[in-house]
């Protein structure tokens, strides 16, 4: 029904602080685009920017082809759905619903039928006569839900509207919003901080940090490829582990036993001490092979890492010695946390873990699987 | 609910009421107990003795038109002064919500009037009113109008209700602002979204969200206006012109402290205790079941 066009949008508070520097988003029509980042990242500023709800600094967010910046919430034909849900505590929750479009002077009989086919949709048939504060938390972020879809609008926005809620509904909500969504095909804008709620509802993921876009794509391959650390490191649970290489290789010689040198996969003793020099290497001092010339951070999914006691690495992969600290069953999988070069890696492992704290033993990641970051932290 | 706390002192909590209790004790029971006797006596014109006559005194000025007509000019003063103070300090609350910068100064400045004693307020308004020397007077005679508090009953009437207003403005804007400030701002954003102008949004969200500040001010000002405005009436008009500005609290003064006619004053003192209680009951009887307290 309509596309939202963000065009170098920059919102600066009269203080001075520019909350949003310079965001440019196309979302496409009947999309559901999901803005991600920590607090503070101006996520939310741009959502109330988009509701017309803070005014633009400079930039242009169009809806449908038509720039908006001009117009008020008021005229944007848009529904917005809060943190707090916003119901009007003194009216029932079908005057809640009912408001927007007596507002826009839609006739009564009409209204009646919207609201009871929304409120059906939604199990609220049975609660049209009640007031906000006689609902539960879940019936109330269905009421500001039905208070959205029952206008019929051309643009939904979400703002973090699941984190009044406690695991278990947010769960159950997130997939009613995402059938919702693709049901009506209203084009969306859904703000949260929860990478695993963001992972699952977007269509379009927009990866925000400090006022700026990190990374806009299908969810997956921002996973699968992400373009910084910070999104390496935001997106998925446990994070990305990390490592910084060094290259100043000064003094000092790979401290590895011939094994591990085998293992590193760099044939000759030879071989070696010529790398020593520039090539790239752990904290440690563990070579490492595969990494292109201007990396500076090495980067893998714990889900991607396998650990083995013995000394045999395959071939084309990396291994990192490493000390388990400690091992976290959670059922269907563990969590291995280990310190190596100097920091602390997570190793996801299937079913049991074999491993037990104090274990000496290598990380294995394979080569395809590792990420490579320059300094800045910009994927190479 | 929380468990009742229970004071391990039998004796200490009598004691922590005690001075509160006797306050109201000696200041409202005790007089009030003395007017209701009073108010079925009547003494002879030296005062030398009094009698018990039961409710003679009460019959007697229910039957006094000019009694009846302070009742009259009561309703109108006490209407016109709650509905001007309130409106006045709503409109004035509404815009000072919308200041950004000097917030806090706009809001001292508002309060000030409180501060100002009634007595005080009144002869303000009477001397920039006064039709001879008033500064205000000149101007709006200047403007064509026939103005003159002195001879004319409407306009003194006029002149003690913007005074008594003036004054309570302050009080009243001070709880409008906090009430406007407990109004969450996403509710007004969710109403500019879902299409509702400015004067809609005040009209279906904010207004209906301030009733219980606006029910419990209705209870104070009309309080006020029965009582607290003696001073401000006694210092501008003293009743009149021709009893056009005598409310019921200055009739009971009026009988009872400049005539001596103690018998009668107290019948209209107590007759004055019941409207009011009747008033106040009522208001919480009907008018707070329209109000949603959130």
């Amino acid at each position: 029904m309509a596309t939202v066009d963000l065009k170098d949008v920059k919102k600066i508070y009269a203080g001075g602080v520019e909350a949003v520097k310079g965001v440019s988003i196309a979302i496409p029509d009947k999309a559901l685009c999901v803005l991600v980042g920590p607090s503070g990242c101006g996520k939310s500023t741009l959502l109330r920017m988009i509701a017309g709800l803070e005014s633009i600094s400079a930039g242009a967010v169009s809806i449908d082809g038509k720039v908006v910046n001009a117009i008020g919430p008021t005229e944007r034909d848009i529904a917005m759905v809060f943190q707090n849900y916003a119901l009007y505590p003194h009216m029932k929750v079908y005057d809640n619903m009912a408001y927007g479009l007596r507002n826009r002077g839609t006739p009564k009989d009409e209204i009646d039928k919207r609201v009871r086919e929304t409120a059906k949709t939604l199990e609220l048939s049975a609660l049209l006569d009640r007031r906000p504060r006689e609902l539960s938390g879940g019936q109330r972020q269905r009421v500001a839900m039905g208070r959205a879809i029952v206008r019929n609008p051309k643009v939904f926005l979400f703002d973090e509207p699941l984190s009044n809620l406690d695991a278990k509904l947010r769960g159950q909500m997130r997939v009613e919003i995402k059938n919702l969504q693709r049901a009506l095909g209203v084009t969306s804008v859904y703000v949260t901080h929860d990478q695993l709620e963001a992972m699952t509802l977007a269509d379009q993921l927009v990866v925000m940090n400090a006022g700026l876009v990190e990374q806009i794509g299908d969810p997956l391959d921002i996973y699968e490829k992400p373009a910084s650390t910070f999104v390496a490191s935001f997106i998925g649970a446990p994070p990305m582990n990390l490592l910084a290489l060094t290259r100043d290789g000064a003094g000092r010689m790979p401290a590895g036993s011939p094994e591990e040198m085998a293992a590193i996969g760099h044939g000759s003793a030879a071989g070696s001490t010529a790398l020593a020099s520039a090539a790239p290497m752990l904290t440690d001092g563990s070579l490492v092979p595969f990494a292109p010339q201007a990396a500076a951070i090495l980067g893998f999914r714990p889900e991607d890492a396998d650990v083995t006691h013995g000394a045999e690495a395959p071939d084309g992969a990396l291994a990192i010695p490493a000390a388990v600290e400690a091992v976290e069953p959670v059922g269907a999988e563990s969590f291995l946390y280990c310190a190596a070069a100097g920091t602390r890696i997570i190793v996801r492992v299937h079913g049991r873990a074999t491993a037990r704290p104090d274990d000496q033993l290598r990380v294995v990641v394979r080569a395809e699987k590792l990420h490579w970051f320059d300094e800045a932290g910009k994927r190479v | 609910m929380s468990p009742r706390v229970v004071f391990p002192n039998k004796i200490l909590p009598y004691l922590l009421l005690a001075p509160q209790l006797a306050i109201t004790l000696v200041f409202f029971y005790w007089p009030a107990s003395q007017a209701l006797y009073q108010s079925m006596l009547r003494e002879d014109p030296f005062g030398l003795k009094s009698q018990f006559v039961w409710f003679d005194n009460f019959a007697r000025v229910l039957a006094d038109p000019n009694y009846l007509n302070s009742v009259k000019v009561t309703a109108v003063f006490s209407i016109a002064t709650a509905v001007v103070a309130m409106a006045t300090a709503l409109l004035l609350a509404v815009m000072a919500d919308k200041v950004i910068r000097g917030r806090g100064f706009y809001r001292t400045l508002m309060i000030w009037p409180y501060a100002v004693a009634p007595a005080i307020a009144g002869m303000l308004w009477l001397f920039l009113f006064n039709p001879s020397i008033g500064t205000l007077a000149y101007g709006l005679r200047w403007l064509g109008i026939a103005w003159n508090p002195l001879l004319d009953g409407g306009d003194a009437m006029v002149l003690v209700v913007a005074a008594a207003s003036w004054k309570q403005i302050s009080y009243n804007f001070l709880f409008f602002v906090a009430g406007l400030q407990a109004i969450p701002k996403t509710l007004i954003e969710a109403a500019a979204i879902d299409g509702a102008g400015p004067t809609k949004r005040f009209w279906t969200i904010v207004f209906p969200l301030l009733a219980p500040t606006t029910f419990f001010l209705l209870v104070v000002n009309t309080v006020y206006a029965f009582f607290d405005t003696f001073g401000i009436i006694h210092a501008v008009t003293g009743g009149g012109p021709g009893k056009a500005t005598e409310t019921l609290v200055y009739k009971v003064y009026n009988d009872g402290f400049v005539n001596l006619i103690l018998g009668d004053s107290a019948a209209q003192s107590v007759i004055l205790m019941v409207i009011v209680i009747a008033l106040t009951a009522f208001q919480f009887r009907y008018v707070e079941k329209k109000v949603h307290y959130g």
